[in-house]
């Protein structure tokens, strides 16, 4: 009876399975086999062991829940982006690997033994600390959200990708730990002539920016952890810039060197990218805030109205400016708007969470959010955005997103006038 | 001075106002003693950033001549022999006038501010995927060879520390520090339209029409 040992079932399941899982379809097909009144194969038999698993990675039912990437945007993969599956996530916390990714030179894999942090420019004593080092001085952990100042960058002249991984999928939202850059600043000792920061990364980048004193020492952090494990290569391992509440391009990761200086660097990063064209030619530069900004994650176009009856419409709001203080949501494409359910907490420049349950009968909608902040900023539509900075910008499109969604349930990404 | 920097020099001079200075020396800033001290040599290695008034400029040379060689050697393959662009890699040259256009071309002559922009960030990046590899008159060369592609300096020009305060970017006083708190005013109200809003809504645009996302095998999920 060798075919009815543990292995042997487990590897014929896992054979009939992998086919289930092969289509999106199959997989969601149910098998009367597992179903009542007959008892589940999962039931009958001992599943795998601990430490079979030694890092955990998600059911192999959830495999298409993964970052994405747009193949025409760039030249190169190394310089590009990959886009959260927003569409396939609920909560506030982004999973470690699934946090998009924006690099500009690879991800650079930095023996831990060998990173460096150099801290020097207007300060009393020139530093260098180690790993190790770092981890001995005292943490904070903080959750904020990352948006790269070009999430929907493309979306500028018009719908264009038909899917909010790829409209709004450059945000994610996670717990740092770290320590203040403050107190890094502190141990270094400023002169009284400083006034910029500028943060570079070790990676074959070398990515530089520079922010104002001001924002370093009030909530800057040197972070080395996310979401409890440490931070993953492709988030700056194993040390990251956080800048809470402002674009993406400033969190510099694989941080090898601050230089404190009297003034700002003017780096290609801050000049000939992340700069803001507007209409009459003239660019605004050190648009560092994330204005407010929400987008439903639920149904989207990679995630339709499957049935009629009830339904939960989710979403995910976030402000550079403070808390989400309000999310509204309309149905009929901004003509009436109703408040939404904030639901898991609320933290200062984090992603919140929002709900807005409805039935649903099969008529054509119009869905848009609308976020608020304790700020008192309101985030505006797209055609608002445009009245007043053109089509040329790139970035901090913050514009109000609307999805149609169809008889049939099926969404898509819309511009509506 | 800009409201941006009067801003942060506010903010610096609160952290830094004598007293508060001392305060932070004498309570909050405790020394864990922690972070070794760092010799001028190692910081030398690693401190590349240069600024716009050309501080942090490494000694050396280079002319047009020598950088056209350095360019078609090493940087021509992506972004093409006059600065064109080879496929979807940046364009470095020409685009002048296009900033205000429907199609603006963004290039080192038509809309970096500052010498030290485009300097600073071959020196750290390029070429890419052979960072730092370039010695310091290779760079002043090739550097050089770019602002002659853009018709910024003549064919006989040299690049050095000296020569560093001639070259003008056309496009240096195209920015301006962000002003959204002002010019974007209308967007913090208090109480936002809730009923009746705006007049009847008509979709203007599909994206499935511009049909440019990737096909990742999306399923059709019709109403059950």
């Amino acid at each position: 009876m060798t075919d009815t040992t543990p292995t042997t079932r487990r590897r014929f399941l896992g054979g009939a399975a992998g086919l289930a899982a092969a289509g999106v379809t199959a997989a969601r097909a149910d098998n009367a086999k597992n179903l009542p009144p007959n008892v589940a194969n999962w039931t009958r038999q001992l599943g795998e062991g601990v430490g079979v698993r030694a890092y955990g990675v998600p059911s192999k039912y959830e495999k298409d829940v993964v970052r994405r990437t747009v193949p025409w945007l760039t030249a190169t993969p190394e310089s590009s982006v990959s886009f959260t599956p927003l569409h396939q996530l609920d909560g506030i916390i982004t999973p470690n690997g699934l946090c998009f990714e924006r690099h500009h030179g690879g991800i650079a894999e930095i023996d831990p033994a060998d990173y460096r942090l150099m801290l020097h420019g207007l300060v009393e004593k020139p530093l260098i600390f180690t790993l190790d080092e770092l981890k001995r001085l005292p943490r904070v952990n903080k959750i904020y959200f990352l948006e790269c100042a070009a999430n929907s960058g493309m979306e500028w002249r018009g719908a264009q990708l038909n899917g909010c991984q790829y409209t709004h999928g450059m945000v994610h939202c996670v717990q740092y730990t770290g320590v203040s850059l403050k107190l890094l600043l502190e141990q270094a000792g400023l002169k009284p002539s400083a006034k910029w920061i500028m943060a570079e990364g070790g990676d074959a980048a070398a990515m530089n920016r520079s922010i104002p004193l001001g924002k370093a020492i009030d909530d800057c952090i040197v972070a080395y952890r996310m979401n409890g494990e440490m931070l993953r290569p492709e988030q700056g391992y194993p040390v990251r810039l956080v800048v809470p509440g402002w674009e993406g391009n400033v969190w510099v990761k694989w941080l090898r060197r601050i230089k404190v200086g009297d003034q700002p660097w003017f780096t290609r990063e801050e000049t000939s990218k992340y700069t803001d064209l507007l209409e009459n030619g003239k660019a605004r530069q050190f648009t560092f805030v994330m204005d407010a900004k929400s987008v439903i994650t639920s149904p989207s176009p990679q995630a339709p109205v499957r049935q009629k009856g009830f339904n939960v419409i989710s979403g995910l709001a976030w402000s550079g400016r403070g808390k989400v203080k309000r999310v509204d949501v309309s149905v009929d494409g901004g003509r009436n708007w109703r408040t939404a359910r904030i639901d898991g907490p609320v933290f200062d420049k984090a992603c919140v969470r929002f709900y807005y349950e409805f039935d649903w009968n099969g008529e054509e909608l119009l869905l848009q959010s609308r976020a608020m902040d304790d700020a008192g900023y309101v985030q505006p539509s797209k055609d608002d955005l445009r009245k007043i900075r053109g089509v040329n910008s790139i970035y901090h499109n913050n514009g109000i997103q609307t999805w149609a969604v169809k008889p049939d349930g099926e969404v898509e990404n819309v511009e509506v006038g | 001075m800009s409201r941006w920097a009067s801003c942060v020099a506010a903010a610096v001079l609160f952290a830094l106002a004598p007293s508060a200075h001392a305060q932070t020396k004498k309570e909050a800033a405790r020394n864990y003693g922690i972070g070794r001290g760092i010799s001028a040599e190692q910081i030398a290695g690693w401190d590349i950033d240069v600024r716009p008034d050309g501080q942090g400029a490494p000694p050396g040379r280079g002319s047009v001549k020598d950088g056209e060689k350095v360019y078609l050697d090493k940087c021509a393959a992506c972004h093409g022999e006059f600065g064109e662009s080879a496929g979807r890699w940046p364009q470095i040259a020409q685009g002048k006038g296009t900033l205000a256009s429907h199609d603006p071309v963004k290039t080192v002559g038509s809309y970096f501010p500052y010498l030290s922009s485009v300097f600073d960030y071959i020196r750290r990046a390029m070429p890419f995927g052979d960072a730092e590899s370039l010695s310091n008159d290779e760079l002043y060369a090739v550097t050089a060879y770019v602002l002659s592609l853009n018709d910024i300096v003549d064919e006989k020009f040299v690049l050095s520390k000296d020569t560093w305060g001639n070259v003008k970017m056309p496009n240096q006083g195209g920015f301006y520090d962000d002003d959204r708190e002002k010019t974007e005013k209308v967007f913090w109200k208090p109480n936002p339209c809730m009923r009746d809003c705006r007049g009847p809504v008509k979709i203007t645009g599909h994206a499935q029409a511009v049909d440019v996302t990737p096909d990742e095998k999306l399923q059709k999920r019709g109403v059950e």
